[in-house]
């Protein structure tokens, strides 16, 4: 939430916002503690992960996982906890790796 | 053509002109009429109108708001309680900058329960954000509903307003009403210009966010420069309509008999009628009396208010509401113009007619009379109130 | 039927709601509203009322919403889509817009069972098409853990403390489905956070109907529930396991169990795990309590059957 605030004058009718901006403005990344390590070796592609997601941050290409988006994962878990295959770990942040 | 109406079928005779897209309303005293009216129009399929028969008023504004914001022109109406229950919404779509028009049939706030005619209803959404036009006559309603549908659509202005008409008094009397020609009301109002529509669904918007305090400051300014647009665009379309309506409106206030006047009233809706047969009256008798009648009570005409009381040297202001603990509204707002102006009369304030309570031109004419004599420290005064 | 790469599919190519929105870590609420804006193909409008959704996916100027989507208060939301379905059949009829559109609502419990009510059964019976979820998370979860209507007997909630004279939450929850289920529309389903793909299958079946769909979704708040965050998906399971939130749908009045425990498993099982139920397992009445919310839970299971035995459609019936 650095960029600069706008004055009154600048503001949209009635605080009306474009869609799906968040996604720029919220890295909610920072948040994180731990963060999850996706191993594509003991994946199986079941997306459950993807599905369970409450941030939308296991990344999918062509319905497979390819990865996870650090800029917004928050560290929750979930995704370890839901697969079956024990694919994702859940490490620690160190200090400087979090997302901005 | 002229008819012989009341107040409500002449407000729900402009609403069939307008045809907005949506009218959710939902009935009270003595507002119904105005919905049974245009649920013919819809059951008869003489508009195109989506009639929403909510289940209260505060989710007929509810839907008039979410259908505004989906893009389409929607009106609403209701009266006292039920304005109450929707006030936090009515908050919401001033907030949310959507152009809904709805007429108010006044009538007098619970307890006791009291289905007829005073202003608390108006003066409870005072601070609101929507702008509000109070009407002296059948004719009136129905040319300002017009009028406030033009000002709420506006490019500058996209605000809720209100029509006020006096209930029953307005709303139940029979009166002559020269509408416009569907065509011609229909090409005055122009069609409705949404902004931002959810119904966009190519352009996704969203619609009443949360704000923190970073913005939430900033959002409610911007939001007052709307309702600073109001007066401009109210005279730019006044004189519009007056053209082409040959009716003699023009500016926020219709000044009676003032220029050379010493004392008068200030009144807003239906009294003013009863106000000019008693200035009339003390003319004859050589008494310099006149009235001031508030058309725009919301923004408050604050310059032209001073500017028409300034010369004077005694004025009564009428309220048709108590506000408990304080002067009169409409007091308040005109103190408060013509606290900068280096002319003041000598201010009064009168409360009339809770409830319904009658108001006759004799009791406004002993209120003229007595002005001069009033106590300087008895500011605030009640008419036809058994003492 | 959605499977979940049909669902995986749609997201590809239009995310309808997206990262960057401020629930908690671990949330469920994203989890359902994903699936459901993923289960329909439509374009859709959103409305939702004031609470932990519409807070944190709305804070100016950001939004996570990139279907369009409305926020006016918090009692209204059946009001707010009643308009807006009202302002598409109007425009529908001057031929303004050409594309068929969905409506969906996302509220919380309280937006729906408590100050919601109203506004919801009026556009229940004005037959508006909407489809309406409830994130049911069985407390006012957004304003610090209030209780409400939907929450459960004993549970603890900041308005309904465990103290010495009363522990916790003195009266069992309101059957809003089956309030939704009295007002005939066509289609009232129950689902569960823990099981998306029948809730992916139930969004689609729903939305083959016209007029008012109501799903309530058991949408656990770790939070809230005071169970560890990356443990929704284990509360909800165990909710529906234990019978506790039975996963059923009302199709045109006929109802379906769509999910039958082989083994009864005690709705201990599911009250143990979660912190606002921790004093029944301290409590020396505790036992005699659980004893009571297990027997709430088996009357409504076995009134669920005989309902479903009824009311199956099916010549006879069958339990």
């Amino acid at each position: 939430m650095s960029a600069k605030l706008k004055t009154w004058k600048e503001l949209p009718l009635g605080g009306v916002v474009p869609g799906g901006v968040a996604r720029e403005l919220n890295k909610t990344g920072s948040w994180r503690a731990e963060r999850p390590v996706w191993h594509e070796d003991k994946c199986i592609q079941c997306l459950q992960c993807w599905l369970h997601c409450p941030d939308a941050s296991i990344v999918i290409q062509g319905q497979k996982v390819t990865g996870v988006d650090y800029d917004h994962c928050k560290g929750c878990g979930v995704c370890a906890a839901v697969c079956p295959k024990d694919a994702i770990d859940m490490v620690p942040e160190r200090e400087g790796t979090c997302a901005r | 053509m002229r008819k012989v109406m009341t107040g409500h079928k002449a407000v729900a005779e402009a609403m069939r002109q307008i045809e907005p897209d949506v009218v959710a309303v939902y009935p009270i005293t003595p507002q119904s009429e105005i919905a049974e009216y245009y649920a013919e129009y819809v059951h008869d399929g003489i508009v195109h109108t989506e009639l929403v028969p909510v289940e209260s008023e505060h989710s007929a504004l509810s839907a008039c708001v979410g259908a505004a914001a989906a893009g389409a022109r929607v009106m609403t109406a209701t009266s006292s309680q039920g304005l109450a229950l929707l006030v936090e919404v009515l908050y919401i779509a001033a907030g949310m900058r959507l152009p809904i028009v709805m007429a108010l049939a006044n009538r007098a706030l619970s307890a006791p329960i009291n289905i007829h005619c005073d202003h608390s209803d108006a003066y409870l959404a005072r601070d609101a954000g929507a702008f509000q036009i109070f009407c002296e006559s059948a004719q009136e309603a129905y040319d300002y509903t017009l009028i406030a549908q033009r000002i709420a659509e506006h490019a500058k202005v996209r605000l809720p307003g209100i029509v006020n008409l006096d209930g029953f008094a307005l709303t139940h009397t029979s009166q002559v009403v020269e509408p416009l020609e569907d065509a011609v009301a229909k090409k005055f109002v122009g069609p409705f210009q949404p902004l931002y529509p959810l119904l966009d669904v190519d352009n996704p918007v969203t619609w009443g966010p949360f704000a923190m305090p970073d913005y939430y400051f900033e959002l409610k300014r911007a939001q007052e420069a709307a309702m600073e647009e109001v007066p401009g665009v109210f005279l730019e379309v006044q004189k519009e309509y007056a053209r082409l309506s040959g009716r003699p409106y023009a500016g926020f206030l219709e000044e009676y008999r003032l220029a050379d006047a010493d004392r008068a009233l200030v009144v807003l809706g239906s009294t003013a009628g009863t106000a000019k047969v008693a200035v009339d009256a003390l003319r004859e008798r050589g008494e310099k009396v006149g009235l001031l009648k508030v058309w725009l009570f919301r923004p408050f005409p604050y310059a032209a208010v001073a500017q028409a009381l300034g010369h004077l040297k005694y004025v009564a202001v009428l309220d048709r509401a108590i506000s408990f603990g304080a002067m009169g509204a409409l007091y308040s707002d005109v103190a408060a113009a013509l606290y900068r102006h280096k002319d003041r009369p000598v201010l009064t304030n009168y409360i009339y007619g809770l409830g319904g309570r009658d108001i006759t031109a004799e009791q406004l004419e002993s209120v003229l009379l007595e002005l001069s004599k009033v106590r300087p420290d008895e500011a605030l005064r009640y008419i036809g109130l058994r003492e | 039927m959605p499977s979940i790469k049909t669902l995986a599919k749609r997201e590809e190519k239009e995310i309808r709601f997206t990262p960057g929105h401020t629930l908690c870590a671990g949330c469920a609420e994203p989890m359902v509203v994903r699936t459901v804006l993923n289960a329909i193909e439509d374009p859709v409008v959103v409305a939702s009322p004031t609470g932990c959704l519409e807070v944190a996916s709305s804070r100016f100027p950001g939004t996570a919403w990139n279907v369009p989507w409305i926020h006016v208060a918090f009692e209204n939301a059946g009001a707010v889509i009643s308009g807006v379905e009202a302002a598409y059949k109007a425009l529908r009829k001057t031929g303004a817009i050409p594309r068929r559109i969905r409506f969906v609502v996302f509220a919380g419990d309280g937006g729906t069972y408590d100050i919601g009510l109203q506004a919801l059964s009026g556009a229940l019976e004005r037959g508006h098409d909407f489809l309406y979820v409830c994130l049911n998370n069985e407390a006012y979860m957004n304003t610090g853990v209030q209780r409400s209507s939907a929450t459960p007997a004993c549970a603890a909630a900041t308005t309904a403390p465990v103290g010495d004279a009363i522990p916790g939450k003195p009266q069992d929850r309101k059957d809003l489905t089956e309030i939704v289920a009295a007002h005939h529309v066509p289609y009232v389903a129950q689902a569960a956070v823990s099981h998306l793909i029948d809730l992916g299958n139930k969004v689609e079946r729903a939305m083959k109907f016209d007029g008012p769909k109501f799903v309530n979704v058991l949408t656990t708040c770790p939070l809230g529930w005071r169970t560890p965050r990356d443990s929704a998906l284990v509360q909800s399971k165990l909710a529906v396991e234990t019978r506790y939130w039975p996963l059923y749908e009302v199709i045109e009045g006929k109802y379906k169990v769509n999910y039958k425990p082989k083994e009864r498993v005690p709705v201990e099982e599911w009250l143990k795990t979660q912190g606002r139920f921790r004093h029944l397992f301290r409590d020396p009445r505790g036992k005699e309590r659980i004893a009571e919310f297990q027997a709430a839970v088996d009357r409504h299971w076995e009134w669920l059957l005989r309902k479903e035995a009824c009311l199956s459609g099916e010549e006879g019936g069958q339990a």
